[in-house]
């Protein structure tokens, strides 16, 4: 089987995969980063959302292979110790989650978008979302969170 | 997903030996289409050879009056460039109404056209501006690049390395997307270019074509009152459940006219 390696939360790993193998199968099955949700696995709700290289991508739709020498961020590489990323205390401070299913999603999501909008407003927030769905909170809390981090997030 | 044999090309020559030594390839770009149509089994190569390490098939440069974009230049890479927002704002609007912020960060320009999705927006560009398909062999005119459902003049193993977008004087994008999927159920380019009017319809029919009715109407000017009351017929065009054929024939109306400010 061909191996693959990359930096996942800035740590190098290496594995024997498949060439169908996805990225999500590696974190999750192969390196234990059950963080990363798979929800409809057909590339539409965005649960599997992680940063390769910087940019958020959905990592049910990319081959492991694909990705083999790039940097990888998952929602388990956010927090620093103890401490919550800006956007993970937000999502907790607004009660921006119900189920939590697709909450990795969002965090990861949520950071790409605040990172591509310096001047973010809730239009912004509402329409970069629509590539994660949630069933819960009728994302209301979700857009809130998102505009109190990206305020946390300049400072 | 069934398994294949995964090959990673390191030039646009390795890419095309690769292809031509497998018994039934494919190439990968950004995999936003490929990877679902694989795990779905709507296809089955014995090989797939990925194109993510040809850097040189990257990137967006001017060249004379055109705007030349790497056939692995990213939807998010094309919305966001200051060249084509500056030069042909209505292509970086069209870029980012690609999907969906993740799906812009992944797929490609090339991708899109090689796999020509009859509701896929850069096909309604590539006519409305007249662009041409650069390729490994050759160059191909937009008006003869895209030939059918799925289906393009592209040869087999053929790989587009860039597109060549004429500086238009004027234009515009306008489509109605799919509340879910969000792909154009119509999308219109209208453009004014040194070759006259042209204007590119997606989404309606099996394979985006130029309304000629449209081009022969604006030919005065971009003015969206000039296409009052020309019908569009729905001979030929797609009928789902998301819209009818009539729906879509009036929708191509309304977005040209949108696109141009109507």
């Amino acid at each position: 089987m061909p191996s693959v390696s990359m930096t996942v939360n800035d740590k190098q790993v290496s594995g024997e995969v498949e060439g169908r193998t996805l990225l999500v199968q590696f974190l999750r099955e192969h390196l234990g980063l059950t963080g990363t949700h798979v929800g409809c696995d057909t590339s539409q709700c965005g649960a599997c959302t992680v940063h390769v290289n910087g940019r958020a991508m959905k990592s049910c739709s990319l081959l492991a292979l694909h990705l083999d020498g790039a940097d990888v961020q998952t929602i388990e590489g956010l927090a620093d110790g103890d401490t919550l990323h800006p956007m993970q205390e937000a999502f907790r401070e607004h009660h921006a989650l119900q189920c939590g299913f697709c909450t990795p999603g969002m965090v990861m999501s949520a950071i790409g978008i605040v990172n591509d909008n310096p001047d973010l407003d809730e239009k912004t927030i509402r329409h970069q979302l629509e590539g994660n769905i949630c069933r819960c909170t009728g994302y209301h809390n979700i857009v809130e969170a998102i505009g109190a981090a990206a305020e946390d997030m300049k400072g | 997903m069934y398994d294949f044999n995964y090959q990673r090309a390191s030039s646009i020559e390795d890419a095309a030996s690769k292809h031509a030594a497998a018994d039934d390839a494919r190439y990968l770009a950004g995999g936003m289409t490929m990877v679902p149509v694989l795990k779905q089994r709507l296809d089955q190569p014995s090989d797939v050879v990925d194109l993510g390490g040809l850097g040189d098939l990257t990137g967006i440069s001017e060249d004379g009056g055109a705007i030349v974009i790497g056939a692995m230049t990213t939807h998010h890479d094309v919305a966001t460039s200051d060249l084509v927002k500056s030069k042909i704002p209505a292509l970086a609007d069209l870029a980012g109404t690609i999907g969906d912020p993740m799906v812009r960060n992944r797929g490609t320009i090339g991708g899109s056209l090689a796999n020509n999705d009859p509701a896929a927006s850069y096909p309604a560009a590539v006519l409305g501006l007249g662009a041409t398909i650069r390729t490994n062999k050759r160059s191909i005119e937009a008006d003869d690049f895209f030939t059918g459902m799925f289906d393009t003049a592209l040869e087999e193993g053929e790989l587009i390395t860039a597109v060549s977008f004429p500086v238009p004087e004027q234009a515009g994008y306008k489509h109605f997307p799919n509340p879910a999927s969000r792909f154009p159920i119509v999308g219109a380019f209208v453009a004014k270019t040194g070759g006259g009017v042209r204007v590119g319809i997606t989404g309606a029919s099996p394979c985006a074509y130029r309304q000629s009715s449209f081009e022969d109407a604006l030919s005065g000017g971009l003015d969206p009152e000039s296409l009052k009351g020309i019908e569009v017929s729905s001979d030929g065009m797609n009928s789902d459940i998301h819209a009818s054929a009539e729906y879509r024939a009036h929708l191509v109306n309304v977005m040209a006219r949108r696109a141009i400010g109507g």
